[in-house]
């Protein structure tokens, strides 16, 4: 894991939690900064290598062994259909804890970099309006914006739900 | 603090028991018959044994006879766990030497109360 | 303090689903005309202490309809009542009822109370209306509050004599002092009047008597609730303050539970079952509804399931461990300065360590081993009902009760087992006449073995009824369109045939099996297992059914295969062999879907890297290898580029973190930390089936 990323993820731990702010773990991906619940990111890996699993949507690039249990991997790029880059010593993995009905899973999402670790409160994310962008508004919980920058929050559940995960029919 | 032998064959109102005795601050042990209980008995000194009645290989009432005639233990306080509130158990209990006794069911606190009210 | 009830639930409903089932044996088990003195014990002390536990965690239904099954049996084993077949049987259904009410509390969910009622009337029908006595006694009246109606009381003088031997019941004057002094206002006087000439002393004994003045309006029942226990042991005489009343005897209490000092109010003094709805209604105060954690599942039995181990397996466990620890640490000291001279030891340290973690791993995996009688012990009960319904006299044998399987695998071969079960109750063993006819003893034996063989337990259902007329079973099946008329088939063939899906040879759909639905579930769950059925059945003798299944489920003996990049894992058992390709012997079918001549059968070819689109390291089948593998009753010859090697590998889901996979079965994770994919073989050869099927 390299520097930058375990010097972000440390960043700003140091701060108060406040009763109604709530931190966010933002990360870059195709020039867009996202931001997901911090209490779901459970760590951060730098790319290895995968296992890829066959008859599976192109965005899940396959498996990882994460101590011993078996975790998939989304690429956030090829999810939300946007020109793949190659992975480089930036890109890293973020591993979530997802919510579903009655389980919970751990997936890793692909992303570009990862950026820093933000205190926003809940009446500072604002709803988005659908403002064509790459992600589908489903999967945005709002926006927000941090010094003068512009941050989607991700329904980090919504978009890695179970039924999101079925393959489209593959012949 | 004190040092207290609870016997029942039910697992389960052992563990009732001896939580809500070792959340008062009570050193417990458990016994799953009379065999057990009389064997761990002699291994220590108890203030107060808690005995259930029915239980398999040594009932609770022959657990208070034979624990009444060791020396240790003449003047422990002994009590029978009983589901009947009908005179017969409770007498059959105190003719074997038991001190008192509580009906189930009870709950945690009426546990408490009255073992305060024997261990002062 | 408050005390979380809940946390005692689980291992209440684990001790009485089992007590239920120590009842329903010790009942099957009950000669009616010489009823065994310790059976009814046992069968009473497991209805005593369901009652004892429900009552206590608030299960007032279950208490209540307890109490009738533990009076019942009471009754009998102090022989104030006869065990007679009818009420056995009726216990049987109690026990039954009960089974129904406990899942429903467990689960949170409605009993079915038509049912209970009626059996509850049952039971109090038998007991004619013994009840009534029992439930008056409980006295459920409200002691401990002042229930005054006279005028308010000023005080007590109380008498307290003691007899001599009071202090070796445990009790002591001293603490009952304590607490009539936290009634009121108390003095004591101690009367030394009948302490014995020295020389006559007892030391153990109590001379002493008391005169007690006690100030406050304190009701009698109070003071009296003070004694209660040393009631019998000592003369009491109650007299008012400021009442002229000549010695007032202290009347002999109708003995009540416990009032509580402080008491949190939930449980009114009183014996529940006397108490009824009001009762429940208070007592579910402190039912899990109001401690339930807002994601918390239902503790069903199978997701909060717990498994009782022996404690020598713990201990080789123990002891296992710490071998390995200090091969661990004697490898570690090895490393730090690896020399050509330390290479040797350096082996002999991993040859040992890899003996431990192999022993290590046997010792774990038995732990989730029980013995296969949990899945037996409905049987009994089954044949005897199954039996009389049908008026059959059947005689069930258990054999290798003992024998250790994995706790899923076993709960998972019940049903199967009984389908099995009832198929040779129903359609293999005759009627009594029938067999007298046919020269048999009247009762007929239905037997039930379990046993080791090799890595696997083989569990065999024989009977020796009319067995399976192969006749009749290709006759059927050629009317169904399963084979042809003039097909020559194996006797193991047409046995075989019984497990298709919609066979059934039962001349009547009969109530109880052969809607010709169970035999194909049957092999597919045994099947899911990794397991085999087979059928051996001789006309007019009887049949056996014999089951293979492994005895984990958690490890795989697997080949490792290459296909380009990546490896994937076959699993050993169904590899028939692997060889090159020789190229005159591949032929096609429509151009597309290729198939191999072996011997004299062809095998449809599947080249793994299309089927998961991978890049292999060549497209042409000369170049790699076939792996012929079976499944699901078809067989496939893999292409893969390589063999790797052979070795065991632990099975991961990969259900867990993601969802199921067509054509993958699980993963593991390799010696390099890499996660290899183990592959369905049945699948598979479904899938190439289905493309072959759309090809032709």
């Amino acid at each position: 894991m390299n520097e930058a990323v375990a010097q972000s993820a440390e960043i700003d731990l140091g701060l108060e939690i406040d009763g109604d702010a709530d931190q966010y773990l933002t990360f870059l991906m195709a020039d867009e900064e996202y931001g997901v619940d911090i209490l779901r990111v459970q760590e951060i890996r730098g790319w290895e290598h995968v296992t890829p699993v066959p008859n599976t949507p192109k965005y899940i690039k396959g498996v990882i062994n994460l101590r011993g249990t078996i975790v998939p991997l989304v690429d956030l790029r090829e999810r939300f259909g946007v020109e793949t880059i190659p992975y480089g010593p930036t890109t890293v993995v973020i591993v979530l804890k997802v919510v579903g009905e009655d389980s919970e899973r751990i997936m890793g999402i692909v992303v570009d970099a990862v950026a820093d670790v933000y205190n926003i409160e809940e009446e500072n994310i604002k709803p988005a309006p659908d403002f064509g962008s790459v992600v589908s508004i489903e999967y945005v919980r709002g926006l927000a914006s941090i010094e003068e920058k512009m941050l989607i929050v991700l329904e980090i559940d919504k978009l890695l739900s179970a039924d999101q995960l079925q393959a489209m029919s593959e012949s | 603090m004190a040092k207290i032998l609870a016997v029942d064959d039910s697992a389960s109102m052992r563990q009732m028991v001896g939580f809500t005795l070792k959340g008062a601050g009570h050193d417990v042990q458990e016994a799953c018959d009379g065999v057990e209980a009389l064997k761990i008995a002699q291994t220590g000194t108890f203030d107060l044994v808690l005995t259930d009645i029915n239980m398999p290989n040594m009932d609770g009432v022959t657990l208070i006879k034979e624990l009444r005639q060791l020396p240790a233990y003449k003047f422990t306080p002994m009590l029978t766990l009983t589901t009947e509130s009908g005179a017969e158990k409770k007498m059959e209990g105190k003719q074997a030497g038991a001190t008192g006794w509580i009906v189930k069911p009870f709950s945690p606190d009426q546990l408490l109360a009255t073992i305060k009210k024997v261990l002062g | 303090m408050s005390v979380d009830m809940s946390q005692f639930y689980q291992t209440f409903f684990e001790e009485s689903f089992e007590g239920l089932d120590i009842m329903e044996s010790g009942l099957l088990g009950l000669d009616i005309g010489a009823a065994d003195e310790e059976t009814i014990n046992t069968v009473f002390r497991a209805a005593h202490s369901i009652k004892g536990g429900s009552a206590t965690f608030g299960f007032s239904v279950v208490a209540e309809f307890t109490h009738l099954m533990e009076t019942l049996l009471d009754e009998m084993r102090d022989g104030t009542r006869m065990v007679t077949e009818d009420s056995v049987d009726y216990l049987l259904k109690s026990v039954d009822c009960l089974r129904e009410l406990l899942t429903a509390v467990q689960d949170e969910s409605e009993h079915n109370a038509e049912f209970v009622n009626e059996v509850k009337a049952g039971l109090e029908r038998i007991l004619h209306g013994d009840t009534a006595a029992d439930t008056a006694s409980s006295g459920g009246k409200a002691e401990g509050e002042t229930a005054q109606e006279k005028p308010e009381i000023e005080g007590w003088v109380i008498e307290f004599k003691p007899a001599d031997y009071l202090l070796k019941t445990g009790n002591d004057p001293v603490r009952l002092f304590n607490e009539l002094s936290l009634l009121g206002e108390m003095e004591t006087s101690c009367c030394t009047d009948n302490i014995p000439l020295f020389a006559e002393i007892e030391p153990e004994n109590l001379y002493l008597s008391w005169t007690i003045t006690l100030k406050g309006n304190i009701a009698k029942e109070q003071v009296n609730e003070v004694f209660e226990w040393v009631d019998d042991d000592a003369d009491i005489i109650l007299t008012c303050l400021g009442e002229e009343q000549a010695g007032e005897e202290k009347s002999s209490q109708e003995p009540v539970p416990l009032t509580v000092v402080e008491s949190e109010a939930n449980v009114e003094p009183g014996n529940s079952d006397a108490q009824g709805a009001e009762a429940e209604s208070i007592v579910k105060n402190i039912s899990p509804k109001a401690a339930a954690k807002p994601a918390a599942k239902k503790i069903t039995s199978k997701e909060q399931s717990s498994i009782r181990v022996g404690i020598d397996k713990v201990d080789d466990l123990i002891n296992m461990v710490g071998e390995l620890v200090i091969t661990q640490s004697m490898l570690g000291q090895l490393g730090e300065n690896v020399n050509s001279a330390n290479i040797e030891k350096l082996q002999d340290g991993l040859a040992q360590l890899e003996r431990n973690t192999r022993e290590l791993q046997e010792s774990v995996m038995r732990i989730r081993m029980l013995p296969i009688s949990f899945a037996f012990q409905r049987f009994p009960r089954m044949v005897r009902d199954l039996s009389n319904q049908l008026g059959k006299e059947i005689n069930l044998v258990l054999l290798g009760e003992q024998t250790e399987l994995d706790k899923t695998v076993m709960e998972k071969i019940g049903d199967p087992l009984v389908h099995l079960v009832r198929n040779s109750v129903d359609h293999g063993i005759e009627s009594p006449d029938e067999r007298e006819a046919k020269g048999k003893s009247r009762e007929g034996t239905v037997e039930l073995n379990a046993f080791h063989q090799g890595g696997s337990i083989v569990i065999e259902i024989k009977d020796d009824g009319k067995g399976i007329d192969k006749q009749v079973i290709f006759d059927k099946a050629v009317e169904k369109g399963i084979v042809n008329a003039n097909e020559s088939l194996t006797d193991e063939q047409i046995f075989d045939l019984i497990f298709a899906p919609g066979f059934s040879t039962a001349a009547v759909v009969s109530d109880v099996s052969g809607r010709g639905v169970g035999m194909d579930v049957v092999k597919r769950n045994i099947r899911e297992l990794g397991g085999t059925i087979e059928v051996k059945s001789e006309k007019g003798q009887g049949s056996t059914i014999i089951i293979r299944l492994p005895l984990t489920l958690a490890i795989l003996d697997g080949q490792l295969i290459r296909v380009g990049e990546d490896t994937y894992i076959i699993p050993l058992i169904s590899i028939i062999e692997s060889l090159q390709v020789k190229p005159e012997q591949i032929s096609s079918i429509g151009g597309q879907a290729e198939l191999y001549k072996l011997r004299d059968e062809y095998i449809p070819i599947v080249r793994l890297y299309d089927a998961f689109g991978l890049t292999p390291d060549s497209t042409d089948l000369k170049d790699g290898l076939i792996v012929i593998v079976e499944g699901d009753g078809g067989q496939a010859g893999l292409y893969v580029d390589d063999l790797l090697g052979q070795q065991q590998v632990v099975i991961k889901s990969l259900e867990t973190n993601f969802r199921p996979v067509e054509g993958i079965s699980g993963a593991t994770i390799l010696g390099d930390g890499t996660v290899a994919l183990i592959l369905d073989i049945a699948g598979l050869i479904t899938l190439s089936r289905q493309s072959r099927g759309r090809a032709a």
